[in-house]
């Protein structure tokens, strides 16, 4: 009775060495390193890496290994001094369009790897790092969108030659207009829902004038929400690959929301400041012939009053010649006085507005406007809060135009070279297409991220030490099975966590320590049905055999409902605490095999098929 | 080594006043103290920013708070903790003071001034409408907890057995929450996180002790519920009890251990285990029982079972 099978043997066997092969990748310390990737269009290639490794040689570093591999370069360095220098002489050396980010890279042997094994993916609060929750001000978004369309209709209707009395907007963004006749009104309605088909047109008659209103359709709305969401995601990577962070995590959470996440970032203070910004240009002709109401006075509707930093005011036209949407590439440079200035390259379609306009107006000012938006979480007195945006526009400069210009040009009056440094950022990286906040920020500096997986690996350890020296003291020869049975159990939760990639966060470190609490549950539940069994009378292996059999429904039901709780957990929980849930479903999941399946095997090879007076327990 | 040589025989289910009475005080000093004073909630749900700071040399936190309280931080709260050479800054949610802005200023309020500039260990900020929302979507998933468990217990057992478990659940929650109340805890996400916990674990106790009762409903002839509990529960307490001390003991290393991030997860767990197992044996069942439950309830559609030919058990009431 109670022996073993063969093939029991052998599921142990690949159960044992999958735990072992795939927990092995986390004994390798990783090492420092550096890696450069290409912006924008840049390409990293052979060049790349000959130029990097002579900018290392030149300064110095000793590089273990020098690799290009899917368009990245990866240096691997002896030591952190080492890593930091070579960040930051590659930073200097090779030009803006390439990012240099320092990294700790694995150093699993090539075996392992080509099995798939890699060690386990440590959250932010181990590995230290930024982690960012961002809401998209969607109204902005919806907003942004009809005032463009606002624009069209009216360039639409004068394009046409339909003349209407009066075109206003509505609070709720639908744009609203007056026509003198109902022909005018028809003709209106087939121009404009011709051209733009998500725009529903309801017409009506009233008393004798006849009216359009012009509303987004719901699912045109959604795709404009869609479609800023994108942009910003879009965006976002592109400043953080400036800013030079590897691994970045920009993920979409709901419907309004992005998760960033910007491991071995330190400082969060600048990532936040370049993240957040909605900085963008736009360009304006000066209105050169109403200079006499610029200060006061009546505004000509065409134009409108704007402010220089230092409060002076300037009429513009309204008319926006092209904005940063049209800017390819921009970068610091100084202007003819040697103040900051950032050089700009136009896109195509910017690049001929550009030459037409300059072209047509030698002689009179260019004025470029700085466009930011600021918000604010606001509460008022009911305790509600709210978002407030403030958009801020500000003249930095307006030349004279004194040649025709095009593709390229300079915009100096910036206010020192950290504001042309980050503006020529933002430029390059494209606006936001809407204004983003940070609704919840977590860093963990390094230190910190060191400390906690200190304390997790200590806590785990001594948890785990505890239960055994308590096992083996209730349950003797079956409780060395039972510490067998947890001390695989672990190693097969490291392994899954590592196989899967899924990350590793302190709270689930915290399930972790709870799985190993809890896991021996089930031995204990087979062990005390054994007990039972002996007391009223059965024979040894008649007690071992039914002691599994009666304890198999309990444990699955116990398990299976500590599993619900788990999952939904798992739904509910953000980050951290779904990396709680993660390591509580797998520790469930795997001690029920361990405890079970192994404990049996186990305890069949010492006791089984041979005649017993007693058991060990 | 055994816990008890013999099979125990205490009448739980007899106990059952005595315990109503204990509960109900429990519960009763839990609602009392939530109502009146609330909980001490977190930033994760008050919103709001918290940092730590770490510094060469000893530092003053009284310099410290003039600073930031003359530099528009009046409700700046700064404590040590760990050494004095470490500082916890919070900073509540202000008309004024209510974006992720906070934290890089008062680093540099702080560098700027005469303690200079420490190293920044953590930063946590959370918008004012996003810890409403933690906190919604948490008792929300209590709930969703609560609910997946009771029709997992109505569908294996009945749905008394599953309303008695509940109980126990809600118990269990309300009393953990209640003490946090009443000590004035800090009550944080990772708090919430291991009272879904605390459920999965008083669950899967209450769980064996369900199990044992069908189990005996079926092979003991005596039909009595009351002394068909009591069996089950004596028959399962060597387990409850070694079950509760492996995970309090993990739970104690994580405590004293796990250092600040975690020992309020490892509280809320070790107040919520001591509870679970005490509401496993003297509220669950006895709930079932005040519901009415006999053997009837669970034996309506048994197939006979290996189990039923079984010698049986010594126990003999």
């Amino acid at each position: 009775m109670n022996k073993n099978p063969t093939w029991k043997y052998l599921v142990l066997l690949l159960i044992v060495a999958f735990g072992v092969i795939y927990a092995t990748p986390n004994l390798y310390q990783a090492e420092p390193g550096v890696q450069v990737i290409g912006l924008r269009n840049a390409v990293v290639d052979t060049n790349t890496l000959e130029r990097a490794k002579r900018v290392l040689e030149t300064a110095g570093v000793e590089v273990k290994q020098i690799t290009l591999e899917n368009g990245k370069i990866r240096a691997r360095l002896t030591s952190e001094e080492a890593q930091n220098t070579a960040r930051d002489v590659l930073r200097e050396k090779l030009d803006d369009s390439f990012a240099v980010a320092a990294t700790d890279l694995p150093t699993t042997p090539g075996w392992l790897e080509s099995l798939g094994g890699a060690p386990m993916y440590l959250g932010l609060d181990l590995r230290g790092g930024v982690h960012f929750l961002m809401q998209v001000d969607m109204v902005a978004a919806e907003k942004k969108a009809n005032d463009n369309y606002y624009e069209d209709i009216r360039k639409l209707l004068r394009e046409e030659g339909i003349r209407y009395t009066g075109i206003n907007r509505q609070e709720n963004g639908a744009i609203f207009l007056r026509f003198k006749t109902e022909e005018l009104q028809e003709q209106a309605n087939a121009a404009v829902t011709t051209a733009n088909p998500e725009l529903v047109a309801t017409t009506r008659e009233d008393n004798g004038s006849f009216t359009m209103q012009l509303q987004l359709t719901e699912s045109a709305i959604s795709e404009i929400k869609k479609a800023a969401l994108k942009k910003n995601m879009l965006a976002l990577r592109n400043r953080i690959d400036q800013l030079g962070v590897s691994e970045p995590v920009i993920q979409q959470q709901g419907l309004d929301r992005i998760v960033v996440q910007l491991p071995g970032v330190k400082d969060p203070s600048v990532a936040k400041e370049i993240l957040g910004k909605t900085a963008t240009l736009q360009v304006h002709l000066v209105d050169e012939d109403n200079t006499a109401s610029t200060v006061t006075g009546r505004v000509p509707s065409g134009s409108k009053r704007f402010y220089y930093r230092d409060g002076r005011p300037i009429l513009l036209q309204k008319r926006i010649l092209f904005s940063g949407d049209n800017i390819i590439d921009a970068s610091v440079s100084i202007d003819e006085n040697g103040g900051p200035a950032v050089s700009i390259t136009l896109d195509s379609k910017g690049a001929n507005v550009n030459s037409d306009v300059t072209g047509d107006n030698i002689g009179n000012r260019m004025a470029v406007v700085y466009v930011e938006t600021l918000g604010e979480t606001k509460i008022d007195s009911k305790g509600n809060a709210r978002l407030v945006t403030k958009e801020i526009r500000e003249v930095i400069t307006a030349p004279v135009i004194r040649d025709q210009l095009g593709k390229r040009f300079i915009i100096n009056g910036l206010d020192g070279q950290n504001e042309a440094k980050d503006l020529s950022l933002l430029l390059r990286a494209g606006s936001l297409a809407a204004p983003v906040f940070i609704i919840e920020e977590r860093t963990v500096g390094p230190s910190l991220g060191a400390d906690n997986i200190e304390k997790g690996f200590t806590s785990v350890l001594y948890g785990f030490l505890l239960v055994l020296l308590f096992m083996i003291v209730f349950y003797r020869v079956f409780g060395l099975v039972a510490s067998f049975a947890l001390v695989l159990n672990l190693v097969i939760i490291v392994a899954v966590l590592s196989l899967l990639q899924a990350t590793l966060t302190l709270p689930g470190v915290a399930g972790m320590v709870l799985t190993v609490g809890m896991a021996v549950d089930a031995n204990v539940l087979i062990f005390e049905r054994i007990r039972e069994e002996i007391q009223a009378g059965a024979a040894p292996q008649m007690s071992i055999h039914r002691g599994y059999d009666n304890a198999f429904s309990t444990i699955i039901d116990a398990n299976l409902t500590t599993l619900i709780a788990a999952l939904v957990l798992f739904n509910f929980g953000t980050g951290p605490i779904q990396g709680f849930a993660i390591t509580l479903s797998i520790g469930i999941a795997t001690s029920m095999v361990t405890a079970i399946f192994v404990s049996r095997i186990l305890i069949n090879l010492f006791y089984g098929g041979r005649r017993l007076d007693s058991l060990s327990i | 080594m055994q816990l008890f040589k013999k099979l125990t025989v205490i009448n739980f289910i007899g106990l059952r006043k005595l315990a109503l009475i204990f509960s109900i005080a429990l519960l009763a000093a839990s609602t009392y103290s939530l109502s009146t004073q609330g909980l001490n909630y977190g930033i994760d749900f008050s919103g709001g920013t918290k940092l730590e700071l770490a510094y060469q040399q000893d530092v003053s936190v009284l310099d410290m708070r003039a600073t930031l309280a003359s530099s528009g931080y009046p409700e700046a709260v700064v404590q040590h903790f760990g050494s004095n050479k470490d500082v916890l800054i919070r900073i509540p949610l202000s008309p004024e003071n209510s974006d992720a802005k906070v934290s890089d200023d008062v680093v540099k309020i702080l560098a700027a001034s005469e303690v200079g500039p420490g190293a920044v260990r953590s930063v946590e900020f959370v918008g004012p409408t996003f810890g409403k929302e933690l906190f919604e979507k948490g008792i929300l998933a209590l709930v969703y907890a609560l609910i997946g468990v009771m029709i997992y217990v109505a569908f294996r057992f009945e749905w008394k057995f599953s309303l008695g478990s509940v109980v126990a659940l809600i118990h269990d929650v309300v009393i953990t929450v209640g003490l946090f109340s009443i000590l004035q805890l800090e009550f944080t996400l990772p708090v919430l996180a291991a009272l879904l916990a605390v459920i999965g674990y008083s669950l899967n106790d209450t769980i064996v002790v369900f199990d044992r009762i069908r189990e005996n409903f079926r092979k003991l002839r005596e039909t009595d519920t009351e002394d068909t509990m009591n069996v089950s529960i004596n028959q399962t307490l060597p387990r409850t009890i070694l079950t509760s001390l492996t995970t309090l003991l993990v739970l104690v290393a994580l405590f004293f251990y796990g250092g600040d991030a975690l020992s309020g997860f490892a509280a809320t767990l070790i107040i919520g285990v001591l509870i679970g197992t005490y509401s496993s044996i003297f509220v669950a069942s006895p709930t079932v029982l005040m519901l009415g439950a006999t053997a009837e309830d669970l034996l309506v559609e048994v197939v006979e079972k290996e189990g039923v030919d079984q010698p049986e058990h010594p126990y003999t009431p």
